[in-house]
């Protein structure tokens, strides 16, 4: 019935059928391949045995390694020293932005510049700062509080080490967060803000009744993909500590290089994998709680 | 002409002490951000001499670029170097040519399935390089890939893939879909609506992308390291011999990693915020 219609515009009605699907066919084929195939080899390599038997045995070793249960702890410790931190810096950044200052978007060019700075690179910023005979201790020393260096990077001094890769990572990865903040408050919209502000609600109130129940989509994305962030840390470790700090990340890494065993390193992927896909599920959940509130 | 005695205003007082409280936290964040990069700067850009002193010196007293040129000739920094601009280069072609398409689709139909895409592609951002490298350093042992700028570059473009994909899909939805009908009553196909029209105007987005991809490319060093040996990028490299290495070594190297971040994505400002903007829709 349609074929009558005419050539050309069954044509294009041909294409817009087909047409999306041919321009997405090639992303969602190495989405797929790139993805969905290291899972499964994920799984070969860290069950299997060289004679293609069912094992635990790689997990066991994993699990029975000294640094397993450190680098766990410290992943896990790292997660809740940092996020909260970067949430809270970003928020008030965010909020900055409402307050209409002069330069404001060199301000946010500003905040967003360690957005394009590595985590290797940021924690060699860090050292340079932290390391015994760092700026760190130069300036503490010129300002008289110190008489000799402090290793801040030792092992004897964990509780500083630890700081000391909680605020490099706060430095390096706030910019993420602060942005997708950014973004959803500029969604809202305006006129909900000035009708607070004529009914007389002060700054805390606004913040509080207004902003953060609209921005709560954002600060869930933000949350989750910073979580998922923090189960990698691993290159401002290596450079801030070497291996005397172990990360789950950190020990894949040590585990496939230095120590030469793929299986074990697997194992570590798995884990880390379990870990975000938890995540996942909850990031889904986010997705759904928003089209929601956006059909209401 | 008017005089205008300011009166004493308790409400006036309250606001410009607002205001400057306001700046003063402003430029508080600003310092924290910015002072570190100062001092690496000032690291890297001093003599060898004057890394090792103690205490330092508070202000700079010597410019010199003894440490950057001792790293540039280090062995390996500069094959390296080489290497992450290929690799980068790689990656931007390969997504924005897989990528862009999948953006111009998601801009313009709606379609069945067009949901499921989307989540797809969220998804993937959840799953971490470390899992994606070691799993795929053993299939690229099996295809001969091991070890090759390629291979490297296949696994940033995976990375890079969903932000190109979803970066792309928000400019192409910024251009009027007006013009590219009028193109199309007046004479062009599709294509040719597209070329003609669609990608003038979205062309300084698209580059901003291609930036975007660029830096997430060349600052990835955890897939870089595990897939390659000899074929080093440039973080890779610093990487594998970092504890080894001297102070002067490392701080020239993230100084000199960090520089053309600062510009690219002084390039991009304006987009920065559109480009993540999309992810919380």
């Amino acid at each position: 019935m349609q074929a009558k219609v005419g050539g050309h515009k069954s044509v294009a009605r041909g294409l817009a059928a087909t047409g999306p699907y041919l321009l997405l066919l090639p992303s969602a084929l190495f989405l797929l391949v790139f993805f969905a195939w290291p899972m499964i080899q994920a799984l070969l390599v860290a069950f299997q045995t060289k004679e293609g038997q069912f094992t635990l045995e790689y997990f066991r070793r994993m699990t029975g390694d000294l640094a397993f249960r450190d680098a766990v702890r410290n992943t896990l410790l790292l997660l809740v020293a940092i996020v909260p931190v970067q949430i809270v810096l970003a928020l008030i950044m965010a909020l900055l932005t409402l307050a209409r200052l002069r330069g404001s978007t060199l301000f946010l060019y500003v905040w967003a510049i360690p957005l394009g700075i590595s985590d290797l690179a940021a924690g060699i910023v860090w050292l340079a700062i932290f390391t015994e005979r760092g700026y760190l201790n130069s300036w503490l020393s010129g300002l008289g509080f110190l008489a000799e260096p402090f290793s801040f990077l030792s092992y004897e001094n964990p509780l500083s080490l630890f700081l000391a890769v909680v605020v490099a990572e706060v430095w390096r990865a706030t910019a993420i967060v602060m942005v997708i903040l950014v973004a959803g408050l500029q969604m809202i919209p305006r006129d909900y803000l000035e009708a607070a502000e004529v009914f007389g609600a002060s700054l805390w109130q606004r913040v509080r009744h207004v902003i953060l129940p609209l921005l709560r989509p954002s600060l869930q994305v933000a949350l989750i993909l910073r979580t998922i962030f923090a189960f990698q840390v691993f290159a401002v470790i290596v450079a801030l500590a070497g291996k005397t700090m172990p990360v789950l990340a950190g020990e894949a890494y040590f585990w496939y290089g230095a120590y030469q065993n793929t299986n074990v390193a697997a194992a570590y992927a798995l884990l880390i994998l379990i870990l975000s896909i938890l995540n996942v599920i909850l990031y889904l959940r986010v997705v759904r709680v928003q089209q929601e509130e956006v059909t209401l | 002409m008017m005089f205008h005695v300011p009166r004493f205003n308790p409400a006036r007082v309250h606001l410009a002490l607002q205001r400057g409280l306001t700046y003063g936290l402003a430029l508080l964040l600003s310092i924290w951000v910015l002072l570190p990069i100062v001092v690496i700067a000032v690291a890297g850009l001093s003599t060898r001499q004057a890394i090792y002193a103690w205490p330092k010196a508070l202000s700079p007293e010597t410019f010199s670029l003894e440490t950057l040129t001792f790293f540039l000739n280090a062995h390996g920094v500069l094959s390296a170097t080489w290497n992450s601009i290929a690799v980068a280069l790689l990656t931007l072609v390969l997504s924005l040519v897989i990528g862009a398409p999948a953006g111009y689709a998601l801009a313009r139909f709606i379609f069945p399935g067009r949901d499921a895409f989307k989540v797809l592609i969220l998804t993937t951002r959840a799953f971490p390089v470390v899992i994606l490298s070691i799993p795929l350093a053993v299939t690229f042992i099996q295809w001969g890939l091991y070890d090759t700028l390629f291979a490297v570059a296949l696994v940033h473009t995976a990375l890079a893939l969903p932000f190109t994909i979803l970066i792309t899909s928000s400019i192409f939805v910024a251009v009027p879909r007006d013009l590219e009908e009028a193109a199309q009553t007046l004479g062009c196909d599709r294509l040719q609506a597209f070329v003609r029209v669609v990608l003038p105007i979205a062309l300084p987005g698209l580059a901003a992308a291609a930036i975007f991809t660029f830096v997430i490319s060349w600052n990835e060093v955890f897939a870089a390291t595990i897939l390659t040996l000899r074929q080093r990028t440039l973080p890779a490299h610093v990487l594998t011999v970092l504890n080894e290495s001297p102070l002067p070594f490392r701080f020239a190297g993230g100084l000199f990693m960090i520089m053309p971040a600062l510009v690219f994505i002084f390039f991009i400002r304006r987009y920065l915020f559109n480009l993540w903007g999309i992810t919380t829709k």
